[in-house]
């Protein structure tokens, strides 16, 4: 499923460069994401690894300026297909939001309104981006509900009425409906089982080789993400540590941090080798920027003295 | 109730969504200890609230003239000391009622009675309600079933008609108005301390403690009630208010002891004496205005313990979305009772 | 459905609390105030009426559980006996002919409330930190911080004695014929205005800031951010996504609210000398019109119970949840 898409280098989807996110809290202010920089290409699938906190979901919310107070994004620039997201004004946000960019939330449950019903919060879109009358808006989110195995019928169900995996596919069929040419996953199977997850993957995957578009994947499961993301990048505490192309990532980790999440999902098969992670209090500070080690595979260097694998400092 | 609780609902005040700021990566500082220590003691930090402060020392003046009354304006305040119905002058700084008595001495005198009923119907309804609250909450089941039933019924049956019918039943006095105000007020404490209690109670140190085998009495004061005190403190000044205001309600409709000086008979005299009409608007003023300061002391103490217990609530330090301090909903049914 | 059963059968237990208290409280109260009213009026009673009364405050000297079961016969047929100081009115004549003037003046003010307080409410939550969110609610507090009959004194004495601008007691003109005339209703509306702007006045504050505080807390919800990721129009968002679950819990404030406006009615009523139940009850007490005085409180309770029911049907209809579980 890795392969490089097939013409790589038109100009890049997304371009994000020295991104920075700060909150500001009463009595101190915390730096989310800290100059950031990367580039998803056309049908590429971009992985974004990391603990819970470390800046990740921050950083794809402030792609669609969907960050509120207590965040500001601080500095940087988001270009989507060669314009500025950050420039845009109220209606240019609203009319690009989900025709050129989609994302899929974490938990479906909460991400879709308890009251009404999954026909209607599909046919908002249609009605809103498209001007569709309502009938006609609901024909085509039929054929969205058909496109991720769902019985049309479940149109006229609530959120409540249907299964995890349900809602999540229809989120997924949200996500598509206008053909976006970049879909944010934020974590889009933690809430569910495995079994649901392996199946929604599965259609993701299916759905992207269709219709083409680039994904930005977010996740802290490093085995689905280098099983199916092109590039990935890991970041800790608001910094890119490491970024490098999935399988090379995998075969050969260069950051101590990576080695650490890489390990943290031992082999299901083979020896049982001793679980190597960070020493207790281990813990970054003042991360370099990026050098690029070999061509396309770049890691924050790490300042001589840092005390790792089961250190104490 | 219904499948959701408003007052559960509006005590929360969420701001941003998803990430968390904490843990081990939030990198920027860190090692840099917050102005404020957390736990300091409610009565510190209450102190270095603006509007606690306020709504403090507004209260210590009132709970000061109540204490001072003899001394401030010695004598019965309801003796005739002048012609009645003249408007304020320098012997008589707030005037005369119809009848000729001192309306500052009537204000004075007054602020004992009704900051008395107040305090002692606020304390009596939050026992009972922390009570109640409190078993609902740790025995569960059928004893919350039906505690939760009783309380429901109560907020339910119309709260001041069923003071008058109470007030009209028994003798009048200030005894009566107390234990009827407590009757019928303890059930928002109630319900407010319940959901909190119920909160608590599913924390794994209350599950720790009934392992180890405290006994239930103790888990619930010394394990839960330690944790809700804000709550509880919250709740107890909404009493107060209620108390405050619901004793001049009943005194104004001539339900209470009309020979004993509060700010409630004094309204209820004024209203009687024809001070409207006649146009002495001297004579009712200074009471509700009284009434209106000390309840808005109180709801300013609640603000303040709100803010301090509850970080959501406080304003970003640059000021950006400046978020006002939002008031428990239980705070202002109280208010409007 | 099962919700809605629940319900009912929450409703009678309140029901059933609220006539047993009724039954027990002229039984049980110190100093036997009836016997001493019924001797003082048996005289212009007829001998039904008299044993009707005997019936209701229990001075038959049956034993207490034939009292009870007399009691909740004379309830279900309507029989609460005559009044004593509109001798010889039956109570429920009584009533009946009070009861409408406090609907008026109770929904139009709760209404009036209702409407303008949540969009307030709305719109504060909305826009964060703006004006509306910063000015209003500490004045509405404040405002609440008053005693509502005193409030009610300050407008009857600025706009009715010294402006002169309302009439000051009663719902309409002495003089008057009540009827649908625009002349009437228009005298009627004139009436309405102090009551009902002190009653929404003092009561706003409670839905604005409940309104929104759940709001904000609805807006941080994930479904919020995603119908604004999905580039729906911020009325739309604001509307049909957060108002519209937001306006759950004030449904169930609403319900409780019912009963604050007929009880709270009761002072305005007083002050304005407007006509209702309150004004009703005040002046049984004052009589000591024992049987008024019951039937009036039996009433009142009666209909917010029963509009409690109705609040708990319509948020059936409103959250899809309760409707199927």
């Amino acid at each position: 499923m890795s392969t490089i898409p097939s013409s790589p280098d038109d100009a890049p989807v997304l371009e994000v460069s020295d991104l920075s996110v700060e909150y500001h809290g009463e009595y101190r202010t915390v730096r989310a994401v800290d100059r950031v920089s990367f580039q998803i290409g056309r049908g590429e699938i971009f992985g974004l690894a990391g603990e819970s906190g470390c800046g990740k979901s921050t950083a794809a919310n402030a792609i669609m300026r969907l960050l509120r107070p207590p965040a500001v994004i601080t500095g940087g620039s988001i270009r989507f297909r060669g314009r500025d997201i950050l420039t845009l004004d109220a209606e240019e946000l609203r009319a690009l939001r989900w025709r050129e960019v989609a994302m899929v939330f974490q938990s479906a449950m909460n991400s879709l309104n308890p009251v009404m019903t999954v026909g209607d919060q599909i046919v908002d879109i249609f009605t809103t981006h498209e001007g569709l009358s309502k009938s006609k808006a609901r024909a085509r989110a039929a054929e969205l509900l058909e496109l991720v195995r769902i019985d049309p019928a479940r149109l006229r169900s609530y959120p409540h009425q249907l299964s995890g995996g349900m809602r999540q596919r229809v989120v997924i069929a949200m996500a598509v409906a206008l053909r976006p040419h970049l879909l944010i996953m934020d974590e889009p199977t933690t809430a569910l089982d495995v079994v649901v997850q392996q199946e929604i993957m599965a259609q993701i995957a299916e759905l992207q080789r269709e219709l083409g578009f680039s994904v930005l994947f977010i996740t802290h499961d490093m085995s689905l993400m280098i099983e199916l993301s092109h590039r990935m990048a890991v970041m800790y505490a608001g910094r890119f540590v490491e970024t490098a192309d999935a399988k090379t990532m995998f075969a050969d980790p260069r950051h101590p941090y990576t080695r650490a999440l890489i390990n943290a999902f031992p082999p299901l098969s083979g020896p049982v080798a001793p679980l190597v992670g960070l020493g207790e209090g281990v813990r970054f500070t003042d991360i370099p920027d990026l050098r690029e080690e070999q061509p396309g595979h770049w890691v924050a260097p790490v300042p001589v003295g840092t005390v790792i694998d089961g250190g104490r400092s | 109730m219904s499948a959701t609780d408003p007052a559960e609902v509006q005590l929360l005040v969420a701001t941003d969504h998803r990430e968390i700021l904490s843990g081990p990566t939030a990198p920027a500082a860190l090692d840099r200890p917050p102005r404020h220590p957390v736990r300091q003691g409610l009565g510190h930090s209450l102190v270095a609230n603006r509007k606690a402060l306020t709504g403090m020392i507004i209260l210590a003046l009132f709970v000061a003239v109540a204490l001072l009354a003899p001394v401030l304006a010695p004598g019965n305040p309801s003796t005739i000391t002048s012609l009645g119905a003249q408007p304020p002058s320098a012997e008589h700084l707030f005037g005369t009622t119809a009848k000729g008595q001192d309306v500052l001495a009537l204000t004075m005198w007054g602020a004992r009675s009704s900051l008395l009923v107040g305090f002692v119907v606020g304390i009596a309804a939050t026992f009972i309600g922390l009570l109640v609250g409190l078993s609902s909450a740790y025995f569960g089941g059928r004893a919350d079933n039906s505690l939760s039933l009783v309380t429901n019924v109560f907020l339910l049956i119309p709260g001041l008609p069923l003071l008058v019918i109470l007030a009209a039943f028994l003798p009048t006095g200030m005894t009566t108005v107390i234990l009827v105000l407590t009757f019928t007020g303890w059930a928002g404490s109630a319900r407010v301390l319940r959901s909190q209690a119920l909160s608590i109670r599913g924390k794994d140190f209350v599950a720790a403690a009934i392992v180890t085998g405290e006994r239930a009495g103790w888990i619930m004061f010394r394990e839960i009630l330690p944790n809700m005190a804000s709550i509880v403190m919250i709740t107890l000044i909404g009493s107060v208010i209620f108390g405050i205001g619901a004793q001049a309600g009943l005194e104004f409709l001539g339900l209470g002891d009309v020979s004993v000086v509060s700010w409630g008979t004094n309204l209820y005299w004024a209203s009687n004496d024809g001070a409207l009409m006649s146009g002495t608007w001297w004579a009712f003023v200074p009471s509700g205005a009284a009434i209106a300061l000390v309840a808005f002391a109180l709801a300013l103490i609640n603000y303040g313990v709100d803010e301090v217990t509850n970080p959501r609530l406080r304003s970003t330090r640059r000021g950006r979305a400046s978020r006002r301090a939002a008031p428990g909903s239980a705070t202002h049914q109280e208010v409007n009772r | 459905m099962r919700f809605v059963v629940s319900r009912l059968g929450f409703y009678l237990v309140a029901f059933w609390v609220s006539v047993t208290l009724n039954f027990l409280l002229p039984r049980f109260m110190p100093g036997d105030p009836v016997s001493r009213m019924l001797s003082q009026s048996q005289g212009r009673m007829t001998p039904e009426q008299v044993d009707q009364m005997r019936v209701l405050f229990g001075l038959d000297e049956r034993p207490i559980w034939q009292q009870y079961l007399s009691y909740w016969q004379s309830i279900f047929t309507g029989d609460m006996g005559v009044s004593i100081s509109r001798f010889p009115t039956p109570v429920t004549e009584v009533i009946a002919s009070q009861i409408g003037w406090t609907l008026l003046l109770g929904g139009t003010a709760l209404i009036i409330a209702v409407v303008v307080g949540n969009s307030l409410g709305i719109l504060a939550a909305w826009r964060r930190g703006g004006v509306l969110d910063s000015i209003l609610p500490p004045v509405l507090v404040f405002i609440g911080s008053f005693p509502y009959f005193w409030l009610a004194m300050g407008a009857l004495y600025l706009f009715g004695v010294t402006l002169g601008w309302f009439p000051l007691r009663h719902a309409y003109s002495a003089g008057m014929t009540p009827s649908w005339s625009p002349e009437f209703i228009a005298d009627v509306a004139a009436h309405l205005v102090l009551p009902v702007t002190t009653i929404v006045l003092v009561s706003i504050g409670g839905w604005m800031l409940g309104m929104r505080n759940t709001m904000i807390a609805t807006n941080s919800e994930d479904y919020i951010v995603m119908a604004e990721a999905k580039g729906l129009r911020p009325s739309r968002v604001m509307l049909r996504y957060g108002a519209r679950n937001a306006t759950l819990p004030a449904t169930t404030s609403f319900g409780m609210a019912i009963g604050f406006v007929v009880g709270g009615a009761l002072l305005t009523e007083v002050v304005f000398a407007y006509p209702g139940l309150g004004y009703q009850l005040l002046a049984a007490v004052s009589a000591l019109d024992y049987p008024l005085m019951q039937g009036i409180f039996l009433t009142i309770t009666a209909a917010v119970l029963a509009a409690n029911f109705l609040v708990d049907v319509v948020y059936v209809r409103l959250d899809p949840r309760v409707r199927v579980s």
